[in-house]
């Protein structure tokens, strides 16, 4: 090794080989936003398809596959490893360490992300098509009656829970290991509290998930029967076990946007995270009732009542400890010094949003309510102010908040907040009137629709073009930021933020933190 | 189908149709609906105020959420020359707002768990209707205690011509269906949910029903209306290609009439099976064939035998082969793949037809037909 200060190695080999976080975080963030980009294609036809009653464009089963794999691309494609990419970048500098702790097994777990998702989107041309099952993949549909490439999925599943749970073993051991001396665990910035919950809440449930494709394996090449009445097996099992890991799954994917935006909002109001200690207890109860409530996604199988019963207290419950986060942001705002950049109005945004998204999530967890919610457009709604508004605006903001550290350039303020403002719009309009087809009576998943739902559905699809237009002035801004924004050599990039990644030179070194940093033991935490 | 202009003009009124919304509760199932409907049950109206209640207690909650945040944004500016406070914790108020919330859902759980119980008493039904789900259509078979059980498969009216955009979208577009239920008004209906092969849902949001029909599993759920009328449904549960195209329609009609339908439907089963002892002529199979091949074939084997999901008819070794085998996977399926087994879902007449249209349509012209009989005698063995 020698010389301790060397730089990236030359070429494709500095990416293939590369055991450096921020190199990995960058592929990371790269790799999500290209999946970004197909799952928001995906998402084009199906919204072109529904502009209007009738087929136009599409046949019914591609339409399925587009639903399919749009919600597939988007979950395991897009959301989760663009938060990895920001853990590999921002963990190891916010804790002081010098990288993370298994840095070959990081290199591995992002290296085996591309290729499996080229097997998964080759499903489009095998013969029979892609999975057509839905994302949430319910057998039977998804065993007896599926197309053959689903044993393609079943593989591209494993990989990509192999790979996550990688990651998040990499991130435990890390934060675990490596922080600096005087680093105590409550000291740590919130961003990094919420991915070590996460971490565990992913090795706990993604080999649930691995069984569950497992078995299905089983069923479809094997003589099992495992989901299948007609040998004794029992569909409604493989729910409760996708379910097991599913709804841990949408807490994975929101916590470290709750981290995220707890990091934001303080730096833009110039007033410190009010109740920090009972943001890390709310992150921790949110991920402990995630586990006892997946139930919920079922309230019409034909659950006992007691069980229905036992799923509606439960789970109503999950928002004691999400208002509590709500309130401490806004109590961090109250009283503050605010500016509105970029990063600071997609916090908002998310804030508004998410909180509209948790209202339908405890209007859905009602279940004789929910007998009428429940696999409609009320539904579909729902979830994407919590997965875009939510996870992906927050992720957004993280971009624009630490792009300038990780290049050294600023990004353009003008077009950021028009990025936002068309996003604010393009969303609102796309999802708000999906409430209203879905207390109506409109299915989800469906290619077609009465005639009754049509104008909303126009108006969702003419949103939905906004939206993915807006990502387009996404891309360039960073781009151009990257090859010729204006240099910024600031340490203290934004003048109200806080934590470790603010003390390393701008832009952040090939190696941080190769000692560690004295944390002043007075500082409460950042 | 509507016009161009008129649609665009319904879309600028979006917003202020959602403030008038409380106008188009009463009815459901109306244009530019946005709100739920309370429907035409007593469970369909407390699910719906339950659903206000809910709905109202989070508006009030955010517009006091907002205000504070909308306030703080507008006042506590950098901008205004705001100075920051120092602040960044407060036990007494952190206390409040989480044992707060918990009281308010403790007063949402309480209405919630008795429409629950209500929703879940399935007992002391008057009558029994098993549910079936096939891809993609609806069986029903209503359970007669005395008498033969009255049974028959409902599937989209809708023409294909008017879903690929050839001809205009009738009132009812996609909601349609060749053979309703037919439930008699106040009466505690019970249904037995269950599916024949992938997992289906049943929904009628105007009578508070929705339960999923899962193959292996008879569940169950129940209505009761005073309100005679026709109420549309979907199925909910993502189920292969067709799913949105498997409706549900559900006729409330008085007590009379429902046993004057009855009857006639008793009647016609008692007159198929003299027409399974009849012979018919290749016009006769040929016209009823096609009509069965349309409502049961077309979806997955195309207009034309063309194929799609399913194999082509057109010049299959099957269709242009020995007729046994032909009948065999009519009626029997091929197990392991979306080829159902028809024999339970065709009677002998219809499916004496479809196989004969089979092999005489689409350029087969085999020259050979199928009868009753044939069938029958293939079924026993």
């Amino acid at each position: 090794m020698g010389d301790h200060h060397h730089g990236p190695a030359k070429g494709i080999s500095r990416w293939l080989f590369t055991t450096n976080h921020k190199d990995i975080g960058t592929m990371y963030l790269w790799f999500s936003f290209a999946m970004f980009i197909l799952g928001g294609f995906f998402a084009m036809v199906i919204r072109a398809e529904l502009f209007q009653p009738g087929m136009q464009l599409v046949e019914p089963a591609f339409f399925n596959q587009m639903t399919t794999l749009h919600g597939l691309v988007m979950v395991f494609g897009a959301i989760m490893p663009s938060f990895v990419g920001l853990a590999n970048w921002m963990i190891p500098m916010m804790i002081g360490a010098p990288d993370m702790a298994l840095p070959r097994m990081n290199n591995w777990s992002f290296w085996i992300l591309p290729p499996t998702f080229l097997l998964l989107a080759s499903t489009l041309f095998m013969e029979g098509g892609a999975p057509a099952f839905g994302w949430t993949f319910y057998a039977p549909l998804s065993t007896t009656y599926a197309p053959p490439s689903v044993t393609f999925f079943i593989f591209s599943v494993h990989v990509l829970g192999l790979s996550s749970i990688m990651g998040s073993i990499n991130i435990i051991a890390t934060v675990m290991n490596m922080r600096a001396p005087g680093m105590t665990y409550m000291k740590m910035p919130l961003f990094v509290w919420t991915w070590l919950i996460t971490a565990f809440l992913l090795v706990a449930v993604m080999p649930v998930l691995a069984g569950a494709v497992t078995m299905m394996l089983m069923d479809i090449h094997f003589g099992t029967s495992f989901f299948s009445a007609a040998g004794g097996g029992d569909p409604v099992l493989f729910q409760h076990v996708f379910w097991f890991f599913g709804h841990p799954e949408v807490y994975i994917i929101i916590l470290p946007a709750f981290g995220v935006v707890s990091q934001i909002i303080p730096a833009f109001s110039r007033k410190p995270l009010f109740g920090y200690d009972s943001m890390v207890y709310a992150t921790a109860s949110i991920a402990f009732l995630s586990f006892i409530v997946w139930a919920h996604h079922m309230y019409t199988v034909g659950m006992p009542v007691a069980g229905e019963l036992f799923f509606m207290y439960a789970t109503m419950l999950i928002a004691v400890p999400t208002g509590v986060k709500v309130f401490n942001w806004i109590s961090t705002m109250w009283r503050g010094a605010m500016t509105f950049e970029t990063p600071m109005l997609f916090s908002l945004g998310f804030l508004v949003l998410f909180t509209i998204g948790g209202f339908t999530g405890l209007m859905l967890s009602i279940a004789p309510s929910d007998f009428q919610y429940h696999d409609s457009y009320f539904v579909v709604a729902h979830f994407h102010y919590v997965m875009v508004a939510g996870a992906v605006f927050s992720m957004t903001a993280a971009v624009y908040y630490w792009l300038p550290k990780w290049c050294g350039r600023m990004y353009n303020e003008t077009m950021g907040k028009t990025h936002f403002w068309i996003s604010f719009v393009g969303f609102n309009l796309t999802f708000f009137p999906q409430h209203f087809v879905g207390l109506a009576g409109m299915p989800r998943r469906i290619p077609d629709y009465a005639l009754q739902f049509a104008d909303f559905n126009m108006m969702s699809s003419i949103g939905a073009f906004i939206y993915g237009a807006s990502q387009i002035l996404f891309l360039y801004n960073v781009i151009a930021t990257i090859v010729a924004g204006k240099p910024t050599s600031e340490e203290k990039v934004w003048d109200g933020a806080e934590g470790l990644e603010w003390t390393v030179p701008t832009p952040a070194p090939y190696h941080t933190f190769e000692t560690p940093p004295k944390i002043d033991p007075a500082h409460a935490h950042s | 189908m509507f016009s161009e202009a008129k649609r665009l003009s319904k879309l600028a009124l979006g917003p202020v149709l959602m403030l008038l919304s409380a106008a188009a509760l009463a009815a459901g199932g109306e244009v530019n609906q946005v709100n739920m409907s309370p429907g035409v049950t007593e469970v369909g109206r407390q699910i719906y105020s339950l659903h206000m209640i809910i709905f109202w207690i989070c508006t009030v909650i955010g517009i006091g959420v907002f205000g504070v945040m909308f306030y703080s944004i507008y006042a506590h500016r950098k901008s205004r020359g705001h100075e920051p406070a120092t602040f960044h914790e407060s036990t007494k108020v952190e206390i409040a707002w989480t044992v707060v919330p918990f009281f308010i859902l403790i007063a949402m759980a309480v209405p919630a768990t008795s429409t629950l119980l209500e929703i879940y008493d399935n007992d002391d039904a008057d009558m029994d209707i098993v549910v079936t789900g096939y891809q993609w259509k609806w069986k029903y078979e209503y359970l007669n205690e005395d008498g033969e059980n009255v049974s028959f498969f409902s599937n989209l009216r809708t023409p294909q011509s008017e879903i690929y955009n050839s001809e205009n979208k009738g009132e009812h577009y996609l909601l349609e269906v060749d053979e309703p239920l037919v439930l008699p008004a106040d009466t505690k209906v019970r249904f037995l949910v269950t599916a024949n092969d992938v997992i289906h849902s049943w929904w009628v949001p105007q009578l508070a029903v929705k339960k999923d029909a899962i193959p292996g599993f008879i569940n169950e759920a129940w209505t009761r209306t005073d309100v005679e009328g026709v109420y549309r449904g979907q199925c909910a549960e993502l189920c292969g290609k067709d799913h949105g195209f498997m409706p549900i329609v559900v006729n409330v009609v008085s007590q009379d009439e429902y046993q004057q339908w009855l009857g006639e439907k008793q009647a016609e089963a008692a007159q198929i099976k003299q027409l399974m002892a009849q012979t018919f002529t290749m016009d006769e199979l040929m016209e009823r064939g096609k009509a069965v091949y349309e409502r049961n074939c077309l979806a997955c084997h195309g207009g034309a035998g063309e194929g799609g999901v399913g194999t082509a008819i057109a010049g299959s070794a099957i269709a242009t082969g020995e007729l046994s085998g032909h009948l065999n996977i009519g009626i029997n399926g091929v197990p392991g793949t979306a080829m159902q087994a028809f024999g339970g879902q065709l009677n002998d007449v219809d499916m004496a037809a479809v196989i004969t249209y089979q092999r005489n349509a689409f350029g087969n012209n085999m020259g050979d037909m199928v009868q009753p009989i044939d069938v029958f005698n293939h079924k026993k063995g």
